[in-house]
């Protein structure tokens, strides 16, 4: 790949890195990544994908912008209100970096669909808000033998880990949804717009980091942290001999869509 | 006994508690929504009533945590 004078100067900062130079800039432009949900964590992780010039950057997402998606949703814009989440995401990429290939994917992830749509990427952040797709994901990503980083948030904490063919999954740890009358509630849910922020760019720094080759990944370990008193925590994880789907005896041999535990307070025909 | 439960010592007044148990002397508010790793080895739900821990035995409670973001009907909250 032959950078031209622009390009020279748009990555300079990433090209006099060590670690990256004009080798791993290339392997960023060469790269794919496939976000799953233009939200809290699918905006911030696709705002420095796009500045990275990673080369094909993948939305997935069903969902149109609201006005309350916007105190953390940072690349979707006021004007944006009402329009797919997908394509105003696309503007903005567009708008960053024009090397950018965005390919978007205007729907919801099925068992149906999932496999298809991850097949052509080098790596998957899972930005989603749901167990149901978490979970599915997993699963699709196991089956495939996808990397992929996992992130969830709530309130005041994320956590997040990268599998990697072999590693530990994310069932390993969960192993099954939780039961739906477990969920929290919409009273106690909520979540400070600045964490999604913090956990979205940790799962694109770990996509680039894949795509680089460089540093240690944040597999067979479960990072969370507390940002109401800013506390990190990594928790060794190892794979599970009766993880349901990468374990000895697996019980899930085709990809399953789980029950989508509901907040009770939630209006599930609000959207229009 | 004196454990590690997620990282930090703790002593803990009994010689041995089942799993569930211990959820409820470290006032752990929804134990359906943790994953239970002791010394390493996550524990099935069902093995939460009859696992016992011991001294110097090491606990992680990971937390299901999804997005907490689905969107409440300003209807809801504004009342
Ligand atoms: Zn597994």
């Amino acid at each position: 790949m032959n950078f031209n004078e622009e390009q020279i100067e748009r990555y300079s900062r990433h090209i006099i890195l060590k670690d990256v130079g004009v080798e791993g800039q290339e392997k960023m432009m060469a790269g794919k990544v496939l976000i799953i949900g233009t939200g809290g964590l699918g905006a911030p992780a696709a705002l420095y994908l796009a500045a990275a010039g990673v080369g094909v950057i993948g939305l997935v997402d069903a969902d149109n912008v609201e006005l309350s998606n916007l105190q953390r949703q940072v690349i979707h814009f006021t004007p944006d209100v009402n329009k797919p989440k997908v394509i105003s995401a696309k503007e903005k990429i567009e708008a960053i970096n024009p090397d950018v290939k965005v390919v978007t994917y205007h729907t919801k992830v099925f068992s149906e669909n999932i496999t298809g749509i991850i097949k052509d990427y080098d790596f998957v952040i899972d930005g989603t808000d749901n167990f149901a797709a978490k979970f599915l994901i997993n699963d699709a990503c196991v089956f495939a033998a996808k990397p992929f980083s996992h992130g969830a948030i709530l309130r005041f904490s994320g956590q997040t880990i990268t599998y990697v063919p072999g590693s530990t999954c994310y069932r390993c740890i969960f192993l099954t949804p939780p039961p739906t009358d477990a969920v929290p509630n919409c009273s106690q849910a909520g979540i400070l717009g600045a964490v999604a922020g913090m956990l979205g760019t940790i799962q694109a720094t770990e996509a680039l980091k894949f795509l680089i080759k460089k540093g240690e990944l944040l597999q067979n370990r479960l990072l969370t942290f507390d940002a109401l008193d800013m506390k990190f925590r990594e928790v060794a994880v190892t794979r599970n001999p009766r993880c349901p789907i990468c374990g000895e005896n697996p019980s899930i041999k085709k990809l399953i869509d789980e029950a989508q535990p509901v907040c009770s307070l939630k209006n599930k025909n609000k959207k229009t | 006994m004196k454990i590690k439960v997620n990282g930090k010592d703790q002593v803990i007044d009994a010689a041995s508690l089942t799993v569930t148990e211990l959820l409820k002397t470290v006032k752990v508010e929804s134990p359906e929504m943790v994953s239970v790793q002791l010394n390493g080895e996550f524990l099935s739900k069902e093995h939460f009533a009859n696992k016992y821990v011991k001294d110097a035995d090491e606990v992680d409670f990971l937390y299901f945590m999804a997005g907490g973001i689905e969107e409440l009907p300003v209807s809801e909250w504004r009342k």
